[in-house]
């Protein structure tokens, strides 16, 4: 599923005595915009002494990566719910996009760990440099000559429509 | 048993995409994401293929490289891809001439088929009579 991330602004409901309150920012990822709007109630409910009743969103914005054709390296500290505890966890992906990151990441999780979207407080997902990176699984693609077959090819027909059940002969899994 | 293998996965080497948007069109590895993906580029302006990523396995590794630096863009990508006469050198590859006449094929309309089956036939009949004249000639021996 396709995660958006969200730039949601909200505030307490202006009153008679405070008639500014202070506005706060925060910047979600979900998968649409009404689930932006939820987590923001959730993680301000948490933080703050505001809840949806007596606040106002101000503004909720779709927010893009500045360079989505340039390859990064995104550290996430997130804090999940296992079913025990809570854990506090960094991770790593190399991806285009922060929003791709965040996608690897919440499948990935959903794989190893067994938690879901809801599960997981994203805290932090930051760019990294090359010398930042923490994992050797990470580390490994820091080569401008890195070379590698692809030992084992299974190769799917072009268009759904093309894909056969039988097949006349053995295919070939490596390219020479 | 790395030298078993001859086609790698590495900055510089021209795919072809076999699956989505772009299937059919050659493309240059400028990157590699993670061991599922490849950052690659047509150059977009020679062959179509914009600057994206795409799966290993929406790809297979041709024999044609180049030289190109790391996420290299599209100015220097495009000088090299010419430099280095990709796309000549696809066009020529058996590879890419079986998919050419397998498009050609597809796209015969039932005069060219006739003209084909015309000429299959002046071709068996020549074939045919320098077999005869071969047969011919070893009884006679």
């Amino acid at each position: 599923m396709p995660y958006h991330e969200y730039q949601v602004i909200g505030r307490r409901k202006p009153t008679e005595t405070d008639k500014n309150p202070k506005i706060f920012r925060m910047r979600i990822f979900a998968t649409n915009e009404v689930v932006a709007k939820s987590r923001f109630w959730y993680f301000i409910n948490k933080t703050q002494k505001i809840k949806k009743t007596a606040g106002e969103i101000l503004s909720v914005n779709e927010i893009y990566d500045k360079k989505p054709q340039n390859i990064k390296n995104f550290g996430i500290s997130l804090r999940y719910h296992s079913r025990s505890n809570q854990v506090n966890i960094y991770k790593e992906y190399r991806d285009l996009t922060r929003t791709g990151a965040v996608t690897k990441l919440l499948t990935d999780m959903g794989g190893r760990h067994r938690t879901t979207y809801r599960r997981m407080q994203i805290m932090e997902v930051k760019a990294v440099t090359p010398k930042e990176t923490r994992r050797a699984s990470t580390r490994q693609f820091h080569d401008s000559k890195i070379k590698f077959p692809l030992p084992h090819r299974v190769l799917r027909a072009p268009r759904k429509r093309y894909d056969s059940l039988f097949q006349a002969k053995r295919p070939i899994t490596h390219f020479r | 048993v790395m030298s078993l293998f001859t086609r790698f996965v590495e900055i510089g080497r021209v795919v072809l995409v076999n699956y989505g948007p772009y299937e059919g069109k050659i493309a240059v590895i400028i990157d590699v994401i993670d061991q599922n993906t490849a950052l690659v580029s047509g150059p977009q302006k020679i062959t179509g293929v914009p600057r994206h990523a795409l799966s290993f396995k929406r790809m297979s590794l041709t024999d044609i490289k180049i030289n190109i630096e790391r996420s290299v863009r599209q100015k220097a990508l495009i000088k090299a891809f010419t430099e280095g006469q990709v796309l000549e050198k696809w066009e020529k590859t058996s590879w890419a001439k079986k998919r050419a006449a397998r498009v050609k094929r597809a796209n015969m309309n039932d005069f060219d088929r006739f003209k084909a089956m015309l000429a299959k036939k002046r071709k068996s009949h020549i074939v045919q009579d320098a077999q005869r004249k071969l047969i011919k000639a070893s009884r006679t021996k």
